[in-house]
């Protein structure tokens, strides 16, 4: 079980230790969640092996960040794009457009849900609600980045921006 | 979307600059940290300080409406390791109001959670932020550091010798670490699936011990509170239903946004500063209390206050108060299809009812949405609700089930055009005009 980590970049390890320390001593796995995001964020997605990687660094069982990674939507087991949007279509987005803005990216990309352009470019995911109702539409570009009132124009802006 | 109106600002005192007036030093400007400096000074007893929350009448504004003051008392006094979680997961469908209070105004909630470690014996606390808002974690991350360099957090605070440190927790896409074992199980590194209560988190909590747990909201109150007195805090609001309260629009008003108002404020009076209806279409329905609250037809909320008893007695909730907006151009199917499939995705799985449960809801209304409803449909969709309501682990369940109750009670005829006509009673060109998003922008390309 040596060093299976070594797969991960120092930097990577050593934003894993600053979310290490949080925590009490013992309870190392309480980062498990950042590590994941860390590694997700190096790697792209998180092959089993990544998977693996993180909970040897923390010291747990693979299973267990197998389930952590796999309970949660935001974990990409999956390549994906190099822009994965995730665009809020719950009820409260719906009824300002949440629907309709992601009806119209598929429709530029020319994909569904859950799929990748050819280029490799562009991931489309749906979300749930991202606690930013007021602000519909609203997507995610990469987990990270949100962006508010995407109307039609704001949505090529985006795309357009998106090299 | 800064707060755009209010009456009696608190809690959006600190809104007022937008994203230049979250940092400490404007926090302090406007009297910041004068209450943790007070308590420390002064020595407060901690059983003065819960007192003075109980006075106040604050009420968990993560949903439940549980009195905070009450809530506190119950962490035992000799523990020797505790916690104080704040619950930022804020994954209720229609709720945006705690993302604002950690953007605009982070260190209320901040001192708001040292002064319950004060109050309870703690000596950490975590504050769990939802995965889909990173920026508003990395800023209550910042915010946390200015804390600690200037002595607000850490060992002997302020030269005192009560110690607390505070940590960020950023969750990653799951409704249900909203649920408060949940997230405390996410903490601790695992999937976030509710734990079996009891034991409540004051007894076993994060890591098994004694842990507070309460909404950002709840926590931001505090400092103002104190501030003021727990009495006047009170006669904000109304007997029972303390101070004022962020209030989440969304749907079909002109003026989207958070609106702080005190409690027993008139519905009417919350619609009409939220701009009134989108294109002055005709108000439908009104879910008042986030996506798992009854839904309310526009008769029933047009004649409502905005506080915990007024929306029980009309048969809903004010639940997070998010207060979701419907007019005329909504299909009350395909709202709840939505609805629907949201507790179904969301689902732990760990309860049997709800698992299941929710699978059936989802795919009983997606029939009768799309054509192939049968007319014993609905009467299956009430039995299914009866076989979950009450019967698991966590109130996801119940969630679920609120809205086909409520809206199958309300709109059934609509529900009984569908599965007769396999069509919609609202014209899909009407539905479509709804969102306003086509109409938006007419120099973008067509779809
Ligand atoms: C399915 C489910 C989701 C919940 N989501 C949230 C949430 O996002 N935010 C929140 O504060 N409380 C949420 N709650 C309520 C919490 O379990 C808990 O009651 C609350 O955080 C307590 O804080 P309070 O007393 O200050 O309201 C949820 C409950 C359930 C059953
Ligand atoms: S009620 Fe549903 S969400 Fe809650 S614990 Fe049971 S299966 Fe999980
Ligand atoms: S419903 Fe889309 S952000 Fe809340």
């Amino acid at each position: 079980m040596n060093n299976q980590y070594d797969m991960l970049s120092s930097e990577s390890l050593r934003r894993i230790d600053r979310e290490v320390a949080k925590y009490p001593a013992d309870q190392k796995q309480s980062a498990v969640m950042a590590a994941l995001v860390i590694a997700q964020d190096e790697k792209g997605w998180l092959a089993k092996e990544t998977i693996a990687a993180v909970a040897s660094y923390l010291g747990m069982a693979p299973i267990a960040a197998y389930e952590v990674a796999s309970f949660y939507n935001m974990y990409d087991l999956n390549p994906v794009g190099k822009y994965k949007l995730t665009v809020c279509t719950n009820l409260p987005c719906a009824l300002s457009g949440g629907v309709h803005a992601a009806d119209y990216v598929k429709q530029k990309l020319g994909i569904d849900f859950n799929e990748t352009t050819a280029d490799g470019k562009f991931t489309l995911k749906e979300g749930e609600c991202m606690g930013a109702c007021g602000d519909a539409p609203v997507m995610l570009v990469n987990n990270k980045r949100m962006c508010s009132f995407m109307l039609p124009e704001q949505i090529d802006k985006l795309l357009a921006e998106c090299k | 979307m800064a707060l755009i109106d209010t009456i009696n600002p608190l809690l959006t005192t600190g809104w007022a600059k937008g994203d230049a007036g979250w940092s400490l030093k404007d926090y302090e400007a406007r009297g910041g940290y004068a209450q943790l400096k007070r308590i420390l000074s002064s020595k407060m007893s901690q059983d003065d300080l819960i007192a003075e929350v109980k006075k106040s009448v604050l009420r968990g504004r993560g949903g439940a409406g549980f009195p905070t003051g009450l809530k506190w008392s119950f962490m035992p006094k000799a523990a020797p390791e505790k916690y104080v979680v704040c619950n930022t997961d804020e994954g209720e469908p229609g709720t945006f109001k705690d993302r604002d209070l950690l953007r605009f105004d982070p260190h209320s909630t901040i001192e708001g959670m040292i002064i319950a470690g004060y109050a309870v014996g703690a000596k950490r606390g975590y504050n769990y932020i939802h995965g889909e808002i990173f920026e508003i974690y990395q800023r209550f991350e910042e915010a946390l550091d200015q804390a600690r360099a200037a002595g607000y957090l850490g060992n002997n605070i302020l030269g005192s010798d009560f110690s607390f440190d505070l940590f960020a927790h950023h969750g990653w896409g799951a409704y249900i670490c909203g649920e408060e074992t949940g997230l405390l199980e996410s903490i601790e590194g695992k999937k976030g699936q509710p734990r079996f209560k009891p034991p409540f988190p004051a007894n076993f909590g994060l890591y098994g011990k004694p842990t507070t747990i309460n909404n950002t909201e709840t926590f931001a109150a505090i400092p103002f509170i104190l501030g003021m007195g727990g009495e006047a805090y009170l006669n904000l609001g109304k007997p029972n239903n303390g101070g004022t309260k962020l209030f989440s629009v969304s749907g079909h008003v002109n003026r989207p946004g958070n609106y702080e108002v005190p409690m027993g404020t008139p519905f009417a009076k919350l619609l009409e500063m939220a701009g009134g209806m989108r294109g002055g279409r005709k108000l439908k329905a009104v879910i008042p209390g986030g996506s798992s609250a009854p839904v309310l037809p526009a008769d029933v909320v047009m004649e409502c206050t905005m506080d915990y008893d007024s929306i029980a007695k009309a048969g809903s909730m004010l639940g997070s108060g998010a207060v979701i907006v419907m007019d005329e151009t909504v299909c009350m199917v395909k709202a709840l299809e939505r609805l629907s499939y949201f507790y179904f995705e969301e689902s732990c799985g760990q309860c049997t009812p709800c698992r299941e449960g929710s699978g059936w809801l989802y795919r009983v209304v997606h029939r009768i949405e799309h054509g192939e409803g049968r007319p014993e449909d609905l009467d299956l969709l009430n039995r299914v609700t009866d076989n979950m309501m009450g019967k698991t682990i966590c109130a996801l369940a119940d969630a679920a089930a609120f809205p086909v109750r409520s809206f199958i009670k309300h709109f059934k005829s609509e529900f009984e055009y569908h599965i007769e006509h396999k069509k919609c009673l609202v014209d899909p060109d009407v539905q479509r005009a709804g969102s306003g998003f086509f109409s938006a922008s007419a120099t973008a390309g067509t779809v």
